[in-house]
């Protein structure tokens, strides 16, 4: 039981990543960012191939750059060439697959059998007895997290929350929302493939298909956290991102144990709930309505 | 300050929706200039604000603003120095984001040569609450507030102070106050004449309102299909009343003023 709580919060914590990755992108800049899938693979890719070379440190770095630049060609569509966001999101993604394979050695899969990762390192060091894989994970993603508020404070992340609340107030306080656009999907997508990065490690392997899906799966990861936090502040927010990816590992782990739900079938499941949280506003307003309109209805009959 | 040298600007060209909207406009504002702009539906008054803003680039002519040609210059490098009020008080203000987060965005400004990764000082809180004092509606003890929260007055007003705060070198209010209640309205009238009175500040301000259109500001501009054809100021704008504005309008333009919104109280 212990190591199934182990798991589920070690997993939780990388892949909260990407959940701050999706807060950062379709929160506050209000752009659904489709590069997500792949720019998750790309990480695990990249961090994997040069762990790979011997060097597990440099290829966190290697995926963050790697993934600010998948995150640089979105917007760059985006802003200067006039694609619509979602479509510009979609692009790159395709593409970034066959870049992936590059990365692999033109290969659907890579993988680390005796090299050190960041996580044999720690483990070599003896810090942290059997948590030593939950104190790597949750470091990184605190701090990741930690950065990620204390930016958003900062002039030009004032400026990256603006561009999504109202652009035409930023055009019109000397912003330019093309550069705070780019800033932002750069960023964003570099915590996904920090996340891909630290997956890759912590699993000794990528794979091709290991991102699919993983956009809804973060958006729900971002949705649960948010009923549980709430979403006034950006601290909230991120914070958010990581409980509620906690949570979702949590009934995931739970799910695999019981079998109430066949492992087959958890997308579908993790679809159905991302659907029905965003349209829940939708559906709360169309309730209220038809019950109005029926006791209308009721008291015009007598 | 503020030259205009024969603007001309046309939507949808080639195609069946086409409209010259300003033709060979030149305007010429010194400094300290308060222009009010009236003119009847269609003449041009919000295109010509929003060629000088920026917003899209003039089809020909050329706009110096203080000696500095910025045709070409983009809206976000032009919003450095040109301050903007649009009508509707919604789009001034981010929602989501706090009045002090607000004002320190607008703040920006200034900070040209400022790091971008510097954070909200202590200093700058104490001056934008001494700011919103100014503005006395009780803004300054809510300043960790969402501007969602805020009446479309007590945005407009916010967003005044966000354009002049620093002073700009242009003010541009394209009917601030048309879509506020007519004590908010008055209100920030009254605030933005006495923050333009104090800083000099060189403004043009597009409105619906004839008598505003006299007594506010030292200038008087009259627009008709995309051109200005009355500028008065001086003795003779200081002796004007409405019906005579009314008058010389007709005579310029070669028919009656037609504004559904112009109030002529």
């Amino acid at each position: 039981m212990i190591y199934v709580i182990q798991t589920a919060l070690e997993l939780g914590f990388m892949y909260a990543l990407v959940a701050m990755a999706l807060f950062l992108s379709y929160r506050i800049l209000d752009i659904a960012d489709l590069t997500t899938d792949s720019g998750f693979v790309l990480g695990a890719a990249v961090s994997v191939t040069v762990a790979a070379a011997g060097h597990p440190f440099l290829a966190v770095g290697a995926a963050l750059i790697a993934g600010a630049c998948a995150g640089f060609v979105t917007a760059f569509l985006q802003t200067r060439l006039g694609v619509p966001s979602i479509l510009a999101g979609i692009v790159t993604n395709t593409g970034l697959y066959t870049v992936n394979l590059m990365v692999m050695g033109w290969s659907s899969n890579a993988s680390l059998l005796k090299q050190e990762t960041m996580f044999t390192i720690l483990k070599d060091t003896g810090i942290g007895g059997d948590w030593y894989k939950l104190i790597l994970a949750g470091g990184i993603t605190v701090a990741a997290g930690l950065f990620l508020v204390w930016f958003l404070g900062t002039r030009i992340g004032l400026s990256i929350r603006a561009t999504g609340d109202n652009a035409d107030m930023v055009r019109a306080s000397s912003v330019n929302p093309v550069f705070t656009i780019t800033v932002g999907l750069c960023i964003s997508n570099a915590l996904t493939a920090l996340s891909g990065a630290v997956v890759g490690q912590y699993q000794k392997s990528a794979d091709i298909n290991s991102g699919t899906g993983i956009v809804v799966i973060g958006l729900a990861c971002l949705i649960i956290g948010e009923t549980l936090t709430g979403r006034r502040s950006m601290a909230k927010g991120v914070l958010a991102a990581v409980i509620g990816s906690i949570v979702y590992r949590f009934i995931y782990a739970m799910i695999l144990k019981t079998g109430v739900v066949p492992i087959e079938c958890l997308k579908l499941v993790t679809a159905v709930v991302v659907a029905l949280a965003i349209a829940a506003p939708m559906l709360k307003e169309g309730l209220l309505f038809q019950r109005r309109k029926l006791g209308a209805a009721r008291k015009g009959g007598r | 300050m503020l030259k205009l040298e024969n603007i001309k600007k046309t939507f949808n060209p080639g195609t069946v929706n086409e409209k010259c909207a300003i033709r060979n406009l030149s305007l010429h504002l010194e400094r300290g200039d308060f222009a009010t702009v009236i003119g009847s539906n269609g003449a041009g008054k919000s295109t010509m604000m929003n060629a000088i803003a920026g917003v899209f680039y003039a089809d020909e002519g050329s706009i110096l603003l203080d000696g500095e040609d910025i045709t070409f210059l983009p809206e976000y490098r032009r919003s450095r120095v040109i301050g903007r009020l649009f009508q509707d008080p919604l789009r001034g203000t981010a929602p989501h984001m706090t009045i002090e987060e607000n004002l320190a965005l607008a703040y920006l400004r200034t900070s040209r040569g400022n790091a971008p990764f510097s954070r909200i000082s202590k200093k700058d809180k104490d001056f934008f609450r001494e700011q919103l004092l100014l503005l006395d509606m009780g803004l300054e003890d809510r300043m960790k507030q969402p501007v969602g929260l805020l009446s479309g007055g007590q945005r407009q007003a916010l967003t005044l102070l966000m354009a002049t705060m620093v002073p700009p070198k242009l003010l541009l209010l394209d009917e601030h106050t048309a879509a506020l209640d007519p004590g908010t309205a008055e209100k920030v009238l009254e605030l933005t004449r006495r923050i333009i009175e104090k800083n000099g500040t060189t403004c043009l301000m597009v409105t619906h309102n004839m008598q505003q259109a006299l007594t506010m500001g030292n200038r008087t501009l009259m627009m008709d299909d995309g051109g200005i054809i009355l500028d008065i100021k001086g003795e003779e704008r200081a002796n004007m009343t409405v019906p005579e504005l009314l008058e010389r309008f007709r005579t310029g333009a070669g028919k009656a003023l037609d504004n559904d919104r112009i109030l002529l109280s």
